[in-house]
């Protein structure tokens, strides 16, 4: 089912979708076409302003409504998602690139689950703190990015919403479509006017989101930012929000390490790592981008993952038979192909899909680099595509060793069939999600979030609500 | 100086022995490698004692011995750590009358109000003695996701800490924040400013030497906030900076220089009083310490 689109967005602000101030607009682009889906405003500081203020001006009722009543508001949402998802889906992956087999079946069901799993929240928020009283913190500033759009959306808006706080929604500026969809679902689910606004535009845009921050003592301004997106744009939010009082969480980058032993299950390993590492293009920031195999089984191993990699079929992101869809913009192709080029330059082996790309639109063949060193560019830094680092280790001692050999700590996956070392694994290393033969799972109940630089907070669970209340007063 | 008397000569003519402070790094009193020294004042501005002056090398120092000690202390069981704590409880009330004469001589307050302090401090320690191994139970647990799965989450130290304490009562001070920091499994690096009671952090510092906590877990250092805040705040191997009831000026500063490497800055904005038990002795005020780490196995073929 083709969603129905029109030529035109504004923003939506106040429960209704106005035009920008600004005067100014964007086009969104397909990046399997190269074609304009729609025009969308791009939100100026004026834009923003008022999308506060809207916000501002729900919190009291929004804040006080019975908690009961808020839940049935985000129950129904749930539903009415859950009624529209291939619509959602298609749009999804029209916007973003990502093949339908995984909007359909992995972003679309997650966004249902954390609007239905947040929403039964909202009347049991004193169990979740026992002992204490939490109130909402007030107006969110959330700026999200262009992986997962739809789902970003409702990982950062039913917490928040459930908490009883008022929400400023920023969209990437390459993937605003689901989000204006869902304006939408939650006006006619009878989410209250000014309680969700959504500004769609660039950095500016952002940047005039966390300007916002705590300013006044958070009389006019916003209570709590909470950013999804690279680790460098965290560090300039986390400065723009210094000394505010406002409330930070951020959800950054990652380079996270997949290790196999020898003991593995080796066509189940070799599973997870393509899903680690090719779900979603790897425009992922827990994709599984350092494989440490173990010496023994790395020639094997190897053999094995590339023949399953040839087996990918790399194109449309429409058809449902496709596993790898398009890049998401131009730009990341440009920074994917930086890499890639560094990777030969100092001297790792390439591996790559023997295909054909479609003419139009951004594309990126799935590759492996062997020979990899620690020291090496593809081996640090978070490249965001469909590129896979490969590395070996000895003893289990050096596989925790590299592995935590990162500023980074979002996830982990660790591959044996011997339990108790697969949990000795799971204690040593630093990240926030440690997959055990399995990569890549997520869960409304289940809390995600980094370590050092990936970030801090959580998202989902019962921990992820901390994010959106104050405890004894603080924030 | 002795914690008892505010005089130098007492009345039988016997010269008091004056103690020097020094610092507190890994379970030793060394001086500040800079050599400088602080006139500390009582009440009545008599100088009677000179308190070390820590500098950033002194800060590097306690940094490199905090992060040797915490995994040890991180790995050691939840009983274990209890047991240590409840023992820093019993080192704390032996010093009971020290510090209310430290408080009353150097501070200017009643003994009443003194006394009110301690006790409330020693108690807080004995609370957190009971923490240790319940914090998995409370902020942890068991994951119900909608799939084949065992999904359990687990809260596990930060690392190593620095404690930033505003001025004013700093036993109540020391304890409401370092606890909460060691009791999760962290290392703590205390700032005590050196114009407050350096004297009785340093006596804080001697009871934690006598107790079983580990060499390196808590640190005090005595010196000036805003002169060691910004090192603190982008030091790499700090992991997380502790403080509460701080001045704008310092908040910024620290969360600006820990936007540099994301360290974790919890402040406690807004925070109740360090006399508040129902916050103080909360899981909440350990929450900011931890990282929550979610792990994931397959639990059908």
């Amino acid at each position: 089912m083709r969603p129905t689109l029109q030529a035109s967005y504004g923003l939506f602000i106040g429960g209704k979708f106005v035009e920008p101030k600004s005067g100014k607009y964007f086009h969104s682009i397909n990046p399997a076409t190269e074609e304009s889906i729609a025009r969308v405003a791009d939100a100026g500081v004026e834009d923003v302003a008022r999308a506060v203020a809207a916000a501002h001006k729900a919190f009291p009722k929004w804040s006080k409504t019975k908690p009961a009543e808020r839940a049935k508001i985000l129950f129904r949402v749930a539903r009415r998602i859950q009624e529209r998802s291939r619509e959602l889906a298609v749009l999804e992956s029209m916007d973003g690139g990502k093949p339908i087999k995984e909007s359909r079946d992995e972003d679309l069901p997650l966004v249902v689950q954390h609007f239905f799993h947040h929403a039964g929240w909202c009347d049991k928020l004193a169990y979740a703190f026992a002992g204490a009283t939490p109130k909402p913190v007030g107006v969110c500033g959330q700026i999200i990015p262009w992986n997962f759009p739809l789902m970003m959306a409702a990982w950062k808006l039913a917490p928040a919403l459930a908490c009883g706080n008022t929400c400023v929604l920023k969209p990437a500026e390459t993937t605003p479509m689901t989000a204006l969809f869902l304006a939408e679902i939650l006006a006619e689910c009878g989410v209250p006017d000014g309680v969700v606004n959504i500004v769609t535009g660039g950095p500016a845009a952002g940047r005039a989101i966390t300007a916002l921050a705590g300013k006044n003592g958070g009389k006019n301004g916003i209570h709590k930012i909470a950013f999804t997106g690279s680790t460098e744009v965290g560090k300039a939010i986390a400065k723009a929000v210094a000394g505010t009082g406002a409330k930070l969480t951020l959800e950054l980058g990652g380079k996270s390490p997949n290790i196999v032993f020898r003991d593995a299950a080796l066509d189940q390993a070799v599973e997870g790592v393509v899903s680690g590492i090719w779900f979603n293009q790897g425009h992922v920031c827990c994709a599984g981008s350092r494989l440490f195999v173990e010496e023994s089984i790395h020639d094997d191993f190897l053999a094995r993952l590339e023949r399953r990699m040839q087996q990918l079929r790399v194109g449309d992101p429409l058809d449902k038979n496709t596993d790898v869809g398009a890049i998401n913009s131009k730009a990341q192709l440009e920074t994917i192909e930086r890499f890639l080029k560094a990777g030969t330059d100092e001297g790792a082996q390439k591996l790559e899909v023997s295909c054909t790309l479609p003419k139009k639109g951004y594309w990126c063949k799935p590759t492996i680099f062997t020979g990899v060193q620690p020291s090496h560019t593809i081996a640090r830094e978070e490249i965001f595509g469909p590129v896979l680092s490969v590395m070996t280790f000895r003893t289990p001692e050096e596989a925790v060793q590299r592995a935590n050999n990162t500023t980074y700590g979002l996830s982990a996956g660790v591959w044996t069939e011997k339990a108790a070392r697969a949990l000795e694994m799971s204690n040593r290393l630093t990240a926030g999600v440690v997959w055990l033969n399995t990569f890549n799972r997520f869960d409304a109940s289940a809390p995600f979030g980094g370590y050092r630089e990936s970030g801090f907070g959580r998202e989902g669970g019962r921990q992820g609500l901390s994010s959106y209340v104050k405890v004894g007063g603080v924030r | 100086m002795s914690a008892a008397n505010d005089k130098s000569v007492n009345v039988k003519g016997r010269l008091e022995v004056v103690k020097t402070l020094k610092l507190f790094v890994h379970g030793a009193f060394p001086r500040s490698e800079s050599g400088r020294t602080i006139p500390v004042r009582d009440a009545k501005k008599r100088v009677v004692a000179h308190a070390s002056h820590a500098s950033r090398k002194d800060l590097r120092d306690t940094v490199e011995a905090a992060n040797a000690a915490q995994p040890k202390w991180a790995a050691a069981t939840a009983y274990n750590r209890g047991q240590v704590i409840y023992r820093l409880a019993e080192m704390l009330e032996a010093r009971r009358a020290e510090f209310v004469s430290l408080i009353v001589s150097i501070e200017g307050r009643s003994k009443a109000d003194a006394t009110r302090e301690v006790d409330r401090a020693i108690d807080r320690c004995v609370c957190y003695a009971g923490w240790t191994d319940k914090i998995a139970s409370v902020l942890g647990g068991k994951q119900p996701v909608a799939g084949p799965y065992f999904v359990f989450s687990m809260p596990e130290a930060t690392g190593t800490v620095a404690v930033v304490l505003p001025d004013g009562a700093q036993l109540l001070a020391i304890v409401s924040l370092v606890l909460p920091v060691i009791s999760s499994g962290n290392a703590a690096i205390v700032i005590a400013p050196i114009h407050a009671n350096a004297p009785l952090a340093i006596a804080f510092a001697e009871a934690v030497a006598t107790s079983d906590v580990p060499a390196g877990i808590i640190n005090v250092l005595t010196g000036m906030r805003g002169e060691l805040a910004p090192w603190i705040a982008t030091h790499r191997d700090i992991a997380a900076v502790a403080g509460a009831h701080l001045s704008a000026d310092d908040a910024k500063a620290l969360e600006l220089g820990a936007a540099e490497n994301l360290k974790r800055v919890c402040l406690f904005a807004d925070a109740p009083k360090f006399e508040d038990d129902a916050f103080w002795h909360s899981p909440f005020a350990i929450q900011p310490f931890v990282e929550i780490k979610t792990v994931w196995h397959p639990s059908a073929l």
